[in-house]
Parts: C-alpha cells; structure tokens; sequence
C-alpha cells in the first residue's frame, strides 16, 4: 500500500459539485423562504440564512477534515464512533432538550446537536464493517439478525426520543442488505406487500378484503393443484387475515394520535385542511402555483407569507416549487437523481467491500430522505418531518449528510490503494 | 469482488428512477396542467379590501335633508387572535349574554379562525365609546365603521325605502355585491340604487398567513377609488307631505299630490305609515317582523299598490269618451227620475234637477246621466259588436294611465285592473254580456281597479287638458342635477283636448254648487270631482280628486279614504287642506282643518249600499 501523494488526488470531483450545487441552491432557497427587507444582510444571524451560511461554512471544514484523516481510520474506527453515537443517543434521552414533544436535542445556546443525524453515517460504516469481511456467512439467520439489529438499535433509540421521521430513516439500510444479498428480494416484497396490506385494510371494509383475500386464494391453489403450493397460500392468508384484523387494534393503540391523523388524512380519509392537512394543502398550493418556470426569485408570496409551514427547512421544496416552477422542481429531482447514480456507481467501483457497502449505506439514506420529503410536499407521500438532504436549513442535518457524503468520498480515493 | 449483484443493483437503480419520474409526473400535473393551486394561492394571500363610499344624500324639494348617513361600528373578530380575557364584562359592555357571545364566537370561527367576520353589528356610538377604551384588553377585536341611514322628518316611509343586507339571489346575479353588502331594497332605495350607492373601491393587499397586511399587491395596479354616491334632489315636498300624513291620522288611506306641469310627485301618503328610523340599526328585523304583522298593514304602499274603486271620479274619464266618440256633446240633456233601469237592473241616482246637461251631470255627479253615456259608448253603431266597442273604451281608459304602470321611478308599483272582453267573456260567455251588464263600469264600480297614484295622475291628464307627464320622485340627480329623459315627454291621451273644457267647467262646480261646495277656497279656482267607492270590504270608500288652479294648473290631488263614506265627508276636504297648503302655505279654515285632524274612522260593516253622491 502506497501513500496518497496528495489529499486531493482520486477525489471524485462529480461528486463534490453536485454537492456544492445542492448546497448553495439550498442556500438561496433558505434565503428566499426567510427574506423580508429588513434582514437583507446575507450574514445576519439571527437569520436562518445567516446562520445556514455558517453552517454550509464549518461543514466545508468538517469535510476538508474528513479528507486529510487517513483512510484506513474509518475501517478500524466504526465500531468505535457506533458506539459513541449510540452512547449520545442515550445520553440525550436523559440530558437532552424537549422540542414540540421530541427529546433528541442537545443545546449548547443558542445552537442544538442532534445526535440521531449523526447516527446515520455511523450505523452506515457500522454495517459495511460488519459485512466486509470475507469469511462471512451471508445465508445464515445469525447474520440476517444481526445486520437488521445494527440499525434497529439506533431506531428504537430514535423512536424513543419520539423522532418517528428519522427513525424511519434508518429502514433504509434494507437497501444495502439487499444488495449485499443478506435480506432476499421476496421477503423485502412481503414486507412491502404488508405495509401496502396495512393500508388498504384502513380503506377497505374488513368482510370485502378477506373475502376476496380468499377468493384469491382459491384461484391460485386450484391453478397449481400441488400441496406445496396450497400450504404456501394458506400460510399467507392466515398472516394477510392476522394483519387485517389487527390493523385497527395498531392503529387505535399503537400510533400516537397526531400520526393517526396523518395517516388518515394522506389516506384521504379525512379532509382536515386546518389542522393536520393544512400543511400538505398549503404546500400544494405553493408549488402549483409556481406554473412552468416560477414566480422567480424572492417572489414566491406563499413562502414570504409563511402560508407554508416549516419552509425553511422540511417543506423547503415548497419555495423551490413556487419560486422556479417545474423548471425548478424538475431541476432538483434530477440532481437527486444524478446523485444517486453517481453514488452507486462509485460504490461499484470499490475494490473494498468495506466503502461498498458504506457506498449503499448513503444511497440509501439519502435516497429515502429525498423519497419522503419530496413525496410529502407533492401529497405522495404521509407527513414525516424529514429534511431535504443539503437543502433543508439545519446544522445537524448539514453536517451529518456533509460527512455521510465526504467519508464515501475520502473512501473512494483511497479505491487504487486497496486491494482486498 | 466482481458484480454478480447486477440483479440487485439494477433493481435499485429502477425503483430509484421510477420514484424520480413519478415525482416530475406529479409535480407537471400540479404545477402545469392543474390550475386550482394557483387560484388557492391568490386566495391565500390576496384581501381585496373594500372601501365604501358614503351613499348619496337625499333632499326635498325645497333642499330639506330627508336622509343622511350615520356611523355605526361594526363589531369585528378574528378568532386566532382572542385571548384570554374577562367575557362577562366584554358581554355586558356590548349588551349580550354569554351564551350569545359563545354562539357568536363558535359562527365567526367556523367561518374562518383567521380571517376576521363581524361579530356584533351596528353598535352603538355610545357603547363604542364604552368599548374603546377597554378594546385593548381584547384581543382579537376591532371595530369597524360603516354608515347607516338616518332620517330627520318621521315621514315618507314607504317612499324613501330602506336598505337591507343582500341576499344570494341578488349576489349571484349581480357581481357588485358580495355577502354582508347593503342595498335599497324599498323606495327611492332601490329605485336610486345605482346612482346612490356611488362606486366602491377596492384595494387588494397582501397577508401573510397571521393575516398581517404585507403590502399592496402590484403597487396598486388594481385599486380603485371609491366614488361616493350621488345626492337626490326629490320632488318632494316635505311640509306637505308631513301636513298630509297629520290629517290622515286615525284614518286608513291614501293620498297622492302630483304638480300636472312637471309630474312631479308632491307628495304621496300612506296610511298608517311607520317611522323610517325603525328600519335601519340593530332592530331593524326585529322591528320589521313587527310591522309586518300589523293588521293595519303599515308597510302597504297604498299609493302604488292598492287597488280602489275609483267611483264617481271615474265619471270624468267615460265624460270624456262619450264626447270623443260624439254620444254625447256638453249640450246633451239625459233625464234622471231617481236612478237609471235596464231591465232588472236599477242603479239609484239621488235627488236632483231634471232633464241635466253634461256639466251639471259632473257637478251634481249623476248616476243616470253616465248610465246613458257609457251605454251609448258600448252600443255605438259604428262597432259591429260589442265587444270591439268594449275594447275602444278600454283603449280610452288605458290611455289615461289607468289599467297599466305608468313607469314611476319606484319599484313595486302595480298596474290596477281594467276588465278586458276576455275576462267577460269567461264571466258571462261569449256574446252573452252587453251594454247594461257591465252598466257598473259607468259609475265608475264592477271590476275597476286604480291605484290612487293613477287617480292622481288622471287629475293631471285633465288639469293639463289631454297629456301628462309620467309622475316622478326625482328632481335632480347629483351635482349636475340630471333627470331623466322618460320624466320630459308628454304623453297624450286619445281624448282630443278641446273636449277638455266643458269638464273642467262641470270640475270647477263641484266646488261652486256641486258636491264638494264644502271644500271650496275662496282664493282659488280648484276643479274637482267627488266619488264614493262601493267595495266588498265594508264602509264605501271616500274619494277625491281635484286639481288647482285652473288656469296653468301647479297640483293636482288624489285623496282616498277607506270605509270613510261619501266623498265630500273626508277626501275631499283632505284633497283641498293638501292644495292649500301647497299653494297658499296657509289655512284659514280652522274649522274644517280640526274636523279632519280629530275624525277617527274605524272600519265598520258595510252599511250603504246606495251609490248617492
């Protein structure tokens, strides 16, 4: 192994534009969302925007950093820096700060770490350490267990700081075992398949589901006459049968009244257009109303206005969509989207299982974030309160996606160096 | 490791692909083709804000201030900003109870949390004094003013109108009105709505979404200045018209003074009437609800919707066709033996000279005399049948304004009832009704129908020996004093006026040796004729008409007074009390004068049924 001749060199500089674009275009979206005349100044602190600049500012730091640490040191540190961001997630249910009923918040001032942004990109390193070495055996059910437990440990923890949205988050590993052939596709299916089954037995009336469930059932076990198949299909339908009657038991007992209401009103089976629903609404309203090519810049009346809640940072596609329209709109999803191939592609390209897997590991967080909130903001998607990665105002989240990014990248400059 | 997870990766980069094409999807439809968002936008952030001109004021004839406009305070609220406060004092400053204010407070919610809504209307000026000094300590409140209509003379009710709040029928058909607007909805209100109301402005203002004005929308591209309605100079003469409703007290009625030169409207009395100040502030349904019920109908317009049997009166228009359709000539002598028999039929007449010529018929108002008149207009030889004579008379009559609306510049007036030979012809059947079948229409009785506004205005036709001018309210219209055109026209009857003459003469009679001898002034050559109206409801009505002087005449009069007997008893007096005054400015029949101010008449039975003037 040779040492690297400069901190720059191998960087994928792709990568590190899309990120630069996203983050000044978050910028001036945050600025735009927050602008009145009388804090024009763009370093005005007391202003989202000023302090956002300062963020995007010590997070070039933070990524300058990550770059000149040497490689290797995330390999050998990720159980390390697991442990320590599953300790500050405990530490901050016990020490942390209370905001609109969430405990994940640790205040130094007038700013707040949020240790669950964090826990991302060391569960991410955590998992790719733990399935890169050779011998593993990838098809045992003491594997599977726990792979899934590495990040349902820090979910559960998320869950209990009542940070529902982020916990979330953290599903999205089920990406990287996916990939890695740890979960197989058909159980990923199934699992869909009972959110989807979830879901419609909120919608449907209980007799009509189960009784077509079994109709169902019958055509397939009479197409394939074979008592393989038939115990299969029973099989399911006792499970499918079990899900629906107990649906209204979860969803009664189970979810806190205000995800309830979410739930029910993205079902469309409440209109709530004050309450729950008035966010989605008013979201609605800010992008449609920005037509093909926008109101233009700092135009946007339903973001000024603060018609659209949380703009500046969860609904901060709301200002993208009135001020740019579908130009803009368009723009964005297609930056995602590139990044999401770029990332892909460099984790492809890894001769080190360890920055392959970590490579998924970001995929697929960043992937769920853009899914999510986008999908909210155009009514696709429930309600969950999680930013736009690289857009959204918010240190932690900047920081957290900043080194999520910046460790893949330092891993993938180091791809000519390792042969393992 | 090599890339046997092509599979999985490939799977990946799909979902990934197909979440991002599903979202540029949506966003095209939302953004592109679905127009309500921007529509919703507008209507997040635009307020058009109103600015209400103040609405015309209104004058007499002689410029006394009839009506004028009043700030009231409108109570607001918007429900997001209440907080706590103390809602037992806030109730009993506004004179509330605690349930109203819940009721109140839970409508204003509903309607919007944000946006504020009246919460109690038209309040006072005293308890907005009250009121502004705590308005502070609640929060959420505001008060807004706005102007109501006030009027200094308790009189002309029915003419002047009031305003109310618009209803859906009027908002869906005209866009200048939104919910909560007002509008004349009675009288000269609603007839002088457009030119009353002014123009309002708007101004659309930016909001963010605690409703806080952020600015006006494209720098006031769309504003529009409020222009404040126009005044109305009324033909009115307020001192008359007041001295009528004083001698109509204690009586049922109507009255109607128009000057023939002009068809100006002097003056026109209903009675009972109702003080105009009841119609407007906080009471006002409350008040509304009251007259309504009222047996004796306050808020009838008599003058434009009653319908009398004119009566004698009436004697003057079939004079008139007889002598245009040669039956008769003013030297026509008819002889009268206590009434006039055809067949089975005998209409009484009282006691007179006999054989009569046409003058003295009209002063002495002879029953037989018209019997012989109107049967020689129906049975005229130079109509094959009696149905296309019927409908020449009926043509006379139209022409005299009498049977169709005569287009006053207010809403609501009828058109009275003229027979027409259909109506015969489904009463009686066809060809089985002749001359002295319908012998009452003679007499001014059967089926007839008019309003005491066309009374008057056929006392303006023979003042003015053969034309009138359609009766109007309005002198002028705002600073450049318009009228309209329609008031300038002479409308002529198919009298032809040199048959006029000989009536007047029997007109100025009445008040020389004919029934109304007395009600004549000295000082004035007055025309008048009186009639006593048969009717189904009880005591026969009294009725006059008259006009003064008879040179260049400058008023003519209709007076009915219901179940108040002969017409001589009352309406006349009333009619000549009403031309005096006008004219002369004076009475000096005091005597006369007290008679009519005392008499109360209550409607009894029916206990005449001679037709005897």
């Amino acid at each position: 192994m040779r040492k690297q001749k400069s901190i720059f060199q191998n960087i994928d500089w792709l990568l590190v534009l899309l990120y630069l674009v996203m983050v000044i275009a978050g910028w001036l979206n945050i600025f735009a969302a927050v602008y009145n005349e009388e804090h024009s100044v763009i370093t005005d602190f007391s202003q989202n925007y000023g302090k956002q600049m300062m963020w995007i500012l010590t997070s070039l730091v933070i990524a300058f950093f990550i770059l000149i640490i040497d490689g290797k040191f995330y390999d050998a540190f990720a159980g390390v820096i697991y442990a320590i961001s599953i300790i500050s997630m405990i530490a901050v249910l016990f020490f942390g700060h209370t905001v609109a009923g969430s405990k994940s918040w640790f205040r130094f001032g007038d700013f707040g770490i949020q240790p669950a942004e964090f826990a991302k990109f060391a569960t991410a390193m955590m998992i790719a350490k733990f399935l890169s070495p050779l011998g593993l055996k990838k098809n045992t059910w003491r594997t599977r267990i726990s792979a899934v437990a590495i990040f349902f440990f820090p979910l559960l923890l998320i869950l209990l700081e009542n940070e529902t949205g982020v916990a979330l988050v953290f599903l999205s590993f089920c990406i990287v075992l996916y990939r890695e052939e740890i979960i197989p596709g058909w159980l990923l299916m199934i699992g869909i398949s009972a959110a989807v089954l979830f879901v419609v037995s909120l919608l449907v009336p209980k007799m009509i589901l189960v009784t077509s469930l079994l109709i169902l059932a019958t055509i397939i076990v009479l197409l394939f006459r074979k008592w393989k198949t038939f115990f299969v299909v029973a099989g399911l339908v006792a499970i499918c049968i079990g899900v629906v009657v107990s649906v209204d038991h979860v969803f009664n007992h189970v979810l806190e009244p205000h995800q309830k209401k979410r739930i029910q009103v993205f079902l469309g089976m409440e209109d709530d257009l004050k309450g729950a629903g008035y966010n989605v609404n008013q979201s609605k309203i800010a992008i449609g109303s920005g037509g093909l090519t926008g109101k233009g810049f700092l135009k946007g009346t339903q973001t000024k206005y603060n018609f659209v809640p949380e703009q500046s940072t969860d609904f901060i596609f709301c200002t993208v969509g009135e001020e740019w329209g579908f130009v803009g709109t368009t723009t964005v999803v297609l930056l995602f989207l590139a990044l999401l191939y770029r990332i892909i592609f460099i984790a492809e390209r890894q001769k080190s299982a360890f920055a392959r897997i970590y490579g998924y590991g970001v995929a697929g967080v960043i992937f769920f974030h853009f899914m999510v909130n986008v999908g909210m903001t155009i009514g696709l998607m429930p309600v969950i309160g999680i930013p736009l990665p690289f857009f959204s105002y918010g240190g932690s989240s900047l920081w957290g996606f900043t080194i999520l990014l910046f460790i893949l990248i330092k891993l993938d400059s180091y791809r000519t160096f390792v042969l393992r | 490791m090599k890339t046997s997870h092509s599979t999985q990766r490939l799977v990946l980069l799909i979902t990934i692909s197909l979440v991002a094409f599903t979202y540029i999807g949506r966003l095209f439809y939302l953004q592109v083709v679905e127009d309500k968002y921007k529509l919703s936008a507008d209507e997040n952030v635009l307020r058009r804000i109103i600015d209400y001109p103040s609405r015309g004021l209104v004058y007499d004839r002689n410029g006394k201030l009839l009506v004028f406009n009043q700030t009231v305070y409108d109570l607001m609220i918007t429900p997001r900003e209440v907080k706590e406060m103390d809602t037992a004092e806030f109730c009993s400053i506004i004179k509330i109870s605690i349930e109203d204010f819940r009721k109140k407070f839970q409508k204003a919610k509903n309607y919007s949390p944000y946006r504020s809504s009246i919460f109690e209307k038209q309040i006072s000026a005293e308890t907005y004094g009250t009121l502004q000094e705590k308005l502070f300590k609640y929060k959420g409140f505001s008060v807004q003013p706005r102007t109501i209509r006030k009027y200094p003379y308790n009189t002309a009710a029915h003419l002047l109108g009031y305003l109310g709040e618009v209803d859906e029928n009027v908002t869906a058909k005209n866009n200048y009105y939104q919910m909560g607007d007002y509008i004349g909805i009675s009288g000269i209100e609603q007839s002088y709505e457009k030119e009353l109301r002014g123009r309002r402005g708007t101004r659309y203002m930016m909001v963010d979404n605690f409703n806080r004005e952020k600015g006006r929308f494209k720098e006031g591209k769309y504003d529009t200045l409020a222009i404040s309605g126009e005044n109305l100079k009324l033909s009115l003469d307020a001192e008359l018209q007041e001295y009528a409703e004083l001698l109509f007290q204690n009586k049922r009625g109507s009255a109607v003074a128009i000057d023939p030169s002009t068809g100006e409207i002097l003056a026109m009395v209903n009675s009972p009437t109702y003080n105009p100040n009841l119609m407007v502030g906080r009471e006002r349904s409350r008040n509304y609800g009251r007259l309504l019920k009222d047996e004796d109908k306050p808020l009838f317009n008599r003058a434009m919707m009653a319908y009398y049997p004119p009566g004698s009166t009436f004697k003057i228009i079939n004079s008139l066709i007889g002598l245009q359709e040669q039956v008769i000539t003013p030297e026509t002598y008819f002889s009268c033996a206590g009434g006039y028999r055809v067949g089975n039929i005998f209409v009484h007449c009282h006691p007179h000279s006999s054989p009569l010529d046409l003058r003295t018929a009209v002063a002495v108002s002879c029953n037989s005399y018209y019997c012989q008149t109107f049967r020689g207009v129906i049975d005229n030889r130079k109509y094959n049948r009696t149905e296309d004579a019927f409908d020449a008379w009926r043509n006379y009559v139209l022409s005299f304004g009498i049977g169709k609306k005569i287009d006053v510049d207010m809403p609501h007036e009828l058109r009275g009832n003229v027979p027409t030979v259909d109506y015969y012809n489904r009463f009686f059947g066809k060809g089985r009704w002749k001359s002295s079948t319908i012998i009452s229409l003679a007499i001014g009785q059967g089926e007839l129908g008019i309003t005491p506004l066309q009374m008057a205005n056929a006392a303006c036709i023979v003042a003015n020996k053969g034309y009138y001018y359609v009766p109007h309210i309005v002198k002028e219209i705002g600073y450049k004093h318009y009228l309209p055109e329609l008031f300038k026209k002479k409308n002529y009857t198919m009298v032809d006026p040199k048959y006029f003459n000989a009536i007047q003469d029997g007109m100025e009679w009445v008040f020389e040796r004919g029934t109304a001898r007395g009600s004549r002034v000295d000082s004035l050559v007055m025309c008048g004729k009186t009639g006593t109206a048969q009717n189904p409801h009880g005591k026969n009505h009294s009725v006059f008409f008259c006009f003064a002087p008879r040179e260049n005449p400058k008023i003519a009069v209709a007076v009915l007074v219901e179940n108040a007997g002969q017409g001589a008893h009352f309406a006349a007096p009333i009619a000549s009390l009403m031309v005096q005054k006008y004219l002369l400015r004076t009475i000096k029949r005091p005597d006369l004068e007290k008679r009519m101010l005392d008499a109360v008449i209550v409607p009894m039975a029916n206990d005449s049924t001679v037709l005897d003037d």
